[in-house]
């Protein structure tokens, strides 16, 4: 079960944090060449990126690197290094449509043909930071076969709709409507990050908030949110031996030829028994919540 | 009794040579002037307390390092010095920090000729390690320091002991008045064995101010000065908070191998030093000693407000403190009947008739370099600069059951795994696990603990892993190059010398 609970954003020009920041064990690392990188240091990150993603201590993560928009003139390079390099998945911002998704793609396979890579290899995912993105979820979700996931950039699209962040209430549609379209695309679906490092308690509101609508992880720019998330997205004990217990009762409706499981005189549906599954394969990828 | 017969009385057997009674107040003169009774060793002034003393050029003035990095005794009372012409002094420091940057004059115009310090850091460091000293400074850990004291090397003339508040007759601690710095656990030392004693305070209280820490009978001048100390400056530098995520992250590690290491066990002790993740490393164990019911009979040391968290929520019975880390702290010791202040013999002279690093179970210390055999450097830093502390970094490691070192695999582009360290400070067959945030090296010499980690699912490695991997990140670092000239001796605790260290090639 591939879990991708936490994706931790790194600025391309950090050196020093690219030579370490893999210790903290995200699920995905993404390698930031766009907005966490100044104007000046494009051609910089870039490098450091390309070399970063061919490092034997980056064999282990998933790999992610959030491009410049194509339309800038850092868009294109910035995609020809690290396709080239090996990156697992390329994150689009500011995707308003499932155009910007055909557009990177023709991109990447002739980017991928040139240097000999397995075409289809380079997973995308695209960052929804708009109303037309939000609108269009659905259509950018199920864009290409290669989309691997969609996010909520909360801070751009904040501007977009004229208001600012808060409670969550501002983004109340666009999470719902972003969860939807990945869930009909099958697909994963990040939520945005929390920005305040020193609120423990706020940034844990807002995972069980995220966690109890359906995302699987979040963007994070800090590494101490890591164990945080992961922790809080574990499965609790009771919730492991609960399933435990349902997959017991269903094996052994199964032996019995019996077509109701019950549990404790309780009736056990299909659905309940394919949940108890997924808690069990959670427990066996992150362990038990601490 | 006429005079004829006390004349005759003393020629008597048995009474040759003694002395007649005169009147109550013959020895004690200052029984017969209310005034004196009470006040006596209140001096108006610094110089007057210093020319009553009987220092003269050559000895040794000692002082505590209590307030760290907020210390003001140190420097103001070496100026004073200066301004009244001493020279050729010998400083007996416990420690020296960055704060004592003002000293580089005081040495170069002859004032100061000798340093016995656990540490040192910044220019002042910096200055010693570029040649400043004729002599080589002296650098001992917090236990070795009284050793050195009992044998007679270190001989305290004068100490000079900053306190936040005392009585007029002198009784002191650092938990009453304004500036509290806590523990004067190293200051209890000095008041014990030096000659003369001068207390700097900054207010009277009323009597008797207790309980002492430092009593009345260990105190000769008293002298009322506007500060000794910002005790606001304690935590900053080696003792600060931290929120970065990598220390933090061996912090984790750390509580980690705690939990696993075999001597996690309901009143089992521990002691974390100074630096940022072995201070940070309480905080994750509250949560494991919580679910496993396990309380802590004792914490030792360095008391950080981490420690007295747990202290204060039940999961740790006694604090025994030789020096306060932080407010937190300082308030605890004042408060707590359980927060005990120990000097530093009772806390780690290896030959006190008792003391307490050596009934420590678990230890976490800091390092700037370690290398594959273990050995541990926390004095010079990459450039070959003094700029760390001894502290009781030897003391707990050699007494305590597990030795466990905390450093980060590689500073900026250096890496902290070393083939030979710059300064032995501590011998490698003390320390038992070196935690990073790369993974665990197990010293090969405790096999039972490489095993229950292993079997926790910890990420241990071997240490020449952990040097690989650190050089396939930053490469093989030139060799420091040095001259031939010594500028500072490594004491180990016993006395003997474990190092020395070079001066820096400019």
């Amino acid at each position: 079960m591939k879990l991708r609970r936490s994706m931790l954003f790194l600025p391309g020009a950090n050196a020093a944090m690219l030579s370490t920041a893999f210790v903290y064990k995200p699920d995905s690392i993404m390698f930031d060449l766009e907005d966490a990188v100044s104007l000046r240091e494009k051609d910089a990150a870039r490098l450091l990126v390309f070399h970063a993603l061919q490092n034997p201590a980056y064999a282990d993560i998933e790999t992610v690197v959030r491009i410049n928009p194509l339309n800038t003139p850092f868009g294109l390079q910035d995609l020809e290094a690290v396709v080239r390099a090996g990156v697992d998945i390329v994150r689009l911002p500011k995707t308003d449509s499932a155009a910007d998704v055909h557009e990177l793609e023709s991109h990447v396979e002739r980017i991928e043909r040139e240097c000999g890579r397995e075409v289809g290899s380079t997973k995308l995912m695209a960052a929804i930071e708009s109303a037309s993105g939000v609108v269009n979820a659905l259509s950018i979700a199920t864009s290409s076969c290669r989309m691997i996931g969609i996010a909520l950039a909360g801070f751009d699209y904040v501007m977009d709709m004229q208001t600012e962040r808060g409670d969550g209430t501002e983004l109340f549609y666009a999470r719902c409507a972003v969860l939807h379209a990945a869930r009909v695309a099958k697909i994963d679906a990040f939520d945005v990050v929390y920005s305040d490092v020193n609120d423990e308690e706020g940034f844990l509101k807002e995972v069980e908030l995220i966690r109890r609508l359906g995302f699987n992880g979040k963007s994070l720019i800090n590494p101490r949110q890591i164990e945080l998330l992961h922790n809080a997205y574990a499965p609790s004990e009771d919730d492991v031996d609960y399933a435990q217990r349902v997959i017991a009762a269903a094996d052994k409706a199964e032996k019995e030829g019996l077509g109701v499981i019950a549990l404790n005189g309780k009736m056990i549906d299909a659905p309940i028994v394919d949940h108890a599954k997924r808690v069990l394969q959670k427990a066996q990828a992150s362990g038990v919540r601490k | 009794m006429n005079q004829e017969i006390r004349n005759k009385l003393l020629l008597e057997p048995g009474l040759e040579g003694m002395e007649m009674f005169e009147h109550f107040a013959q020895q004690a003169p200052y029984l017969k002037d209310l005034g004196q009774k009470l006040s006596r060793k209140i001096v108006a002034t610094l110089q007057e307390a210093i020319r009553l003393s009987g220092l003269q050029d050559g000895m040794t003035i000692s002082f505590h390092h209590a307030f760290r990095e907020g210390d003001k005794t140190i420097n103001n009372v070496v100026q004073i010095l200066a301004d009244m012409g001493f020279k050729n002094l010998t400083l007996a420091s416990s420690s020296l920090l960055s704060c004592n940057a003002p000293l580089i004059e005081h040495i170069k115009s002859g004032v100061i000729s000798r340093i016995y310090t656990s540490g040192m850091r910044g220019k002042l460091a910096e200055a010693i390690s570029n040649g400043l000293m004729e002599h080589p400074v002296h650098i001992h850990s917090h236990g070795g320091r009284v050793k050195l004291i009992q044998s007679g090397e270190l001989k305290l003339d004068v100490a000079f002991l900053g306190v936040s508040a005392c009585d007029e007759f002198g009784n002191a601690n650092g938990v009453s008045g304004k500036s509290r710095c806590g523990s004067l656990g190293y200051a209890k030392v000095d008041a014990q064995f030096a000659n003369k004693v001068i207390m700097l305070t900054e207010e009277f209280v009323t009597f008797p101010n207790t309980p002492a820490s430092i009593s009345q009978d260990q105190v000769d001048y008293i002298v009322k000065v506007d500060q000794v100390g910002d005790p606001s400056k304690i935590s900053v530098g080696a003792a600060r908070v931290t929120s970065n995520p990598r220390e933090l992250l061996i912090a984790r590690l750390a509580a980690d191998v705690i939990e696993h290491s075999g001597y996690f066990k309901d009143g089992f002790s521990l002691q974390t030093g100074s630096g940022a993740s072995s201070t940070a490393a309480t905080r994750f164990l509250e949560s494991r000693m919580r679910k496993q019911d396990i309380k802590a009979s004792f914490a030792l040391g360095g008391i950080t407000g981490g420690i007295v968290d747990l202290f204060r929520k039940g999961l740790i019975a006694k604090l025994v403190d030789t020096q306060s880390f932080d407010a937190d702290a300082a308030d605890s010791l004042r408060d707590s009947p359980n927060h005990i202040e120990v000097s530093t013999n009772e806390y780690a002279n290896p030959i006190s008739k008792g003391t307490y690093c050596d009934r420590v179970d678990v230890v976490i210390l800091s390092a700037l370099e370690v290398d594959l055999d273990f050995n541990v450097n926390v004095i010079t830093g990459s450039d070959g600069v003094m700029r760390g502390a001894s502290g009781g970094h030897s003391d707990v490691a050699a007494a305590a059951n597990l030795s466990i070192v905390v450093a980060p695999l590689i500073r900026s582009r250096i890496p902290t795994i070393v083939k030979h360290v710059t300064t032995v400070v501590t011998p490698g067959e003390c320390i038992g696990v070196l935690v990073t945030d790369h993974g665990i090296a197990v010293n090969p010499n405790r096999p039972e603990v490489a095993e229950r980690l292993k079997e926790a699912g910890l990420p241990v490695m071997t240490i020449e892993e952990l040097y690989a991997r650190s050089v396939a990140i930053t490469g093989e670092p030139a060799p420091i190059e040095f001259l031939d000239k010594i500028v500072g001796i490594i004491r180990y605790r016993d006395g003997t010398v474990i190092d020395v260290v070079r001066q820096v090639k400019p």
